[in-house]
C-alpha cells in the first residue's frame, strides 16, 4: 500500500498564506483601527433574518438550521417564523432601549415577503447587509460561477427594490463560498464581506476585480455556536462575552467584541432577558460603541467606505 | 507493532499500584507541560483514500478561517500569557509552519519553547504511506525543524494522529526519544519497539481544549475547572505528568483566555509542579532509570500468551 506520489508533494509550501485570497498578517503588528469618536471598543451586532422554504434545498448543501424531518416539517418552518415575527422584534426593541445600532443580514426572501420588517429595520437606523436570496442559495465550489453571479444580483437587485438604495455587504449562508465568491461580490457592486472568522479586526482581501474589506464576525462567539451547538445557557453565554469583553479591552488596542444573534435562538423569552442584561453592561462600558458592519469597514486604517 | 493481531504489543501492563517512584527534580510532584499545537492546514489538500480533509467543498471557508484564526490573533495572546506565568511550550509542530509563518516558529523558539513534529501538515495523513513515504515525512521534518530553529526534534504526534503499523519503529529507528500518541497511563513508559528506546509521554486527548470545547462542549469556566481539577489529582498522587494541549485558534478565543489564565495562576502558585518541557520530562526519565524500572515493573506481570 501506499499513497500517489503526489500526496508527498507540496506546491504552495512557501512563505505566509498557501492561497491569494489575502496576506498573512500578525494582528500585533497593524496600525490602529481608528473607531468613531475614538473608542477603545466597538461591539458588533449582527442579526441573521432568513427565511427557509418548508421544502429544502439539498444543492450544494442544506444550510444549518433548515428541515428537518419528513415533510412537511411545521415544527422547523414555524420555529424560524417565530424569530422573524416575534424574536425579531423583541431583539429590536433590545437595541432601541440599549441605544445600540446593529448589522442586519437579510435574505431577499424576507424583503419580498415581509417589506415591513425592512422599512422598520431602516427607520430604526439600522444596517442591511446581503444575505442570499433565501436559505435555499447555499454556495460552494461545485456551483457554476454564472449561476452564483445570477444569485448574488438577484439578491442584490430584491433588497435594493426594498431599500431604495444598494445593500454594499455581503454575508454567505452558513458563511460558505466559492473560489470565485470574492471577486463576484466586487464585480456585483460589494466592498465589504461578514464570511471570513479568521480574525478579530476587518482587513483587506484581494481578488483580480479589486479589494475587498473583511469584517469578521467570529462564529466561536454566535448564539449559535454557544447556545444551540454547545448547548449553554443564556446566561452563560452572557458570562462568555463578558469575559471576551473584558479580555479585549484589556488589549490596549482598539478592539472588536462580535455579537452575531438569531432570532429563533437568542429572541425566545426565557433568554432575552440575559440578552437585554448584557447590552445594558456593554453599552455602560467606557470608550465602547456599538459599530454596524459598515462602519468597522470604514475604520480600517486607509479605508473610507 | 505487531501488525494485524488482536493484540498490537504496543507496551507491558503495569497497574497503577505499588510502582517504584519516579522522583521529578527539585522534589517535585506533578511533571507539567503545555503543548500548544502550531499547526497549518491547508485550504486544498489533496484527496487521501482514508479520510476527508475538510467537511466542505474547498474552500471550507468557517473551517480553514477558523484555525487561520490562531496564526493571524490568538497564537501572541496565548503565548504572551504562557510565558508570563513562566510557562514554556512543548511545540506540537506542523513543520510546514517553519516555511509559512516563520514569524510564530521564531517566536515560540525565542521563548525558549521545545518543537516536536506533528507531521508536515495538519492535512496530510500519514494512512496508506508506505515506508519510504513514512521515512520522507520524519526526515522533512527532522531537517526541517533542525533548519529553522537549530532544534532536533526529540518526539512526534502524528499529524491529525494519523498513523501506519510501522510509525513508531521508524521514529525510534532515526532517534527520537518519545511517542505522544498512546494515553494508557500518567506517567512515562517503555514502548515496544523494533530497535532503539521509545518512551510514551503522556499527552491528553481527555483534557485537550479540543475535547473540551468540542467533544464535551464546555463553557470556558467549566474547562478551566477541569484542568485544575486534573492538575490537583496528579499532584496529589505524586510521580505524574499532567499535559495540557492547546490549540490557539481554540483557547486563544477571546472568551476562552481568561478562564485558562486561571489556570496557569493556579498550578504556579501551587508549589508542587516541576513546569517543564515533553523533552526534558523524557530525558530525566531516561537518565534516571526510568525506562529500566518500568521494564521491571512490567517484567512481573508479563504473561507467555496475552494474544
Amino acid at each position: 500500500m501506499s499513497l500517489d506520489p503526489g500526496y508527498l508533494e507540496y506546491p504552495m509550501r512557501r512563505k505566509g498564506m498557501d492561497h491569494d485570497l489575502y496576506p498573512w498578517s500578525n494582528i500585533t503588528e497593524r496600525p490602529p483601527l481608528a473607531l468613531p469618536g475614538g473608542a477603545k471598543m466597538a461591539v458588533g451586532l449582527l442579526v441573521s433574518l432568513e427565511w427557509f422554504p418548508i421544502v429544502p434545498g439539498e444543492a450544494p448543501f442544506r444550510a444549518p438550521g433548515h428541515m428537518q424531518t419528513a415533510y412537511p416539517d411545521y415544527r422547523h418552518y414555524t420555529a424560524r417564523e417565530y424569530g422573524t415575527r416575534v424574536g425579531f422584534y423583541r431583539l429590536l426593541d433590545a437595541f432601541e432601549k440599549a441605544g445600540a445600532k446593529a448589522t442586519i443580514a437579510v435574505n431577499a426572501a424576507i424583503a419580498e415577503r415581509y417589506p415591513s420588517i425592512v422599512a422598520d429595520i431602516l427607520a430604526a437606523g439600522h444596517e442591511i447587509v446581503a444575505h442570499a436570496t433565501d436559505m435555499d442559495a447555499t454556495i460552494d465550489s461545485t456551483v457554476p460561477e454564472e449561476q452564483e453571479r445570477a444569485m448574488i444580483a438577484s439578491a442584490r437587485d430584491t433588497l435594493t427594490a426594498a431599500m431604495g438604495m444598494a445593500p454594499t455587504g455581503w454575508m454567505s449562508i452558513a458563511r460558505q463560498q466559492s473560489w470565485n465568491t470574492p471577486r463576484l461580490l466586487v464585480e456585483e457592486g460589494f466592498s465589504h464581506c461578514l464570511d471570513w472568522v479568521n480574525d478579530d479586526l476587518p482587513y483587506v482581501q484581494t481578488t483580480a476585480s479589486g479589494p475587498l474589506v473583511a469584517v469578521p464576525y467570529n462564529h466561536e462567539l454566535s448564539d449559535r455556536q454557544v447556545i444551540v451547538v454547545q448547548q449553554h445557557s443564556a446566561e452563560s453565554y452572557v458570562e462568555q462575552m463578558k469575559d471576551a469583553f473584558a479580555w479585549l479591552a484589556a488589549e490596549g488596542a482598539p478592539r472588536v467584541l462580535p455579537l452575531h444573534l438569531t432570532p429563533y435562538v437568542m429572541g425566545l423569552p426565557f433568554r432575552m432577558g440575559a440578552f437585554e442584561s448584557l447590552l445594558e453592561w456593554l453599552a455602560a462600558q467606557p470608550d465602547t460603541i456599538f459599530a454596524t458592519a459598515g462602519e468597522l469597514a470604514a475604520a480600517l486604517p486607509g479605508e473610507d467606505a | 507493532m505487531r501488525e494485524g493481531e488482536r493484540d498490537p504489543g504496543l507496551y507491558g501492563f503495569r497497574p497503577w499500584r505499588d510502582r517504584p517512584a519516579i522522583e521529578w527534580p527539585d522534589g517535585k510532584k506533578v511533571a507539567v507541560w503545555v503543548s500548544p499545537n502550531l499547526e497549518f492546514y491547508e485550504i486544498d489538500p489533496p484527496a487521501n483514500p482514508h479520510r476527508k480533509s475538510w467537511p466542505r467543498a474547498h474552500p471550507d471557508v468557517v473551517g480553514y478561517g477558523h484555525r487561520d484564526y490562531g496564526n493571524r490573533v490568538a497564537h501572541w495572546r496565548m503565548a504572551e500569557m504562557m510565558s508570563k506565568h513562566g510557562f514554556p511550550g512543548s511545540v506540537s509542530l506542523s513543520v510546514s509552519m517553519c516555511q509559512h509563518m516563520p514569524e510564530i516558529v521564531a517566536d515560540a523558539n525565542a521563548r525558549g519553547w521545545e518543537f516536536f513534529s506533528h507531521g508536515i501538515y495538519n492535512t496530510r495523513y500519514s494512512y496508506g504511506m508506505d515506508e519510504a513515504q513514512e521515512r520522507a515525512i520524519i526526515e522533512d521534518s527532522i531537517r526541517t525543524v533542525r533548519e529553522a530553529t537549530g532544534q532536533t526534534i526529540k518526539g512526534w504526534l502524528a499529524p491529525a494522529l494519523t498513523h501506519t503499523p510501522r510509525t513508531l519503529d521508524l521514529i525510534a529507528e532515526y532517534g527520537l526519544s518519545y511517542t505522544c500518541d498512546l494515553y494508557h497511563d500518567d506517567r512515562p513508559n517503555p514502548v515496544e519497539v523494533s530497535g532503539g528506546k521509545l518512551i510514551s509521554m503522556p499527552y491528553s486527548l481527555e483534557v485537550n481544549d479540543h475535547y473540551g470545547f468540542f467533544v464535551y462542549n464546555m463553557s470556558p469556566r467549566e474547562y478551566a475547572d477541569t484542568l485544575i481539577r486534573q492538575y490537583d489529582r496528579l499532584a496529589e498522587e505524586g510521580g505524574t505528568v499532567m499535559c495540557i494541549p492547546l490549540h490557539a485558534y481554540l483557547i486563544g478565543q477571546p472568551h476562552r483566555i481568561g478562564p485558562f489564565e486561571d489556570v496557569l495562576r493556579h498550578i504556579a502558585a501551587d508549589g508542587r509542579a516541576w513546569i517543564t518541557r515533553s523533552g526534558d520530562i523524557a530525558d530525566h526519565f531516561l537518565s534516571t532509570g526510568g525506562y529500566e524500572a518500568a521494564e521491571a515493573d512490567c517484567a512481573r506481570y508479563a504473561k507467555e500468551d496475552r494474544a
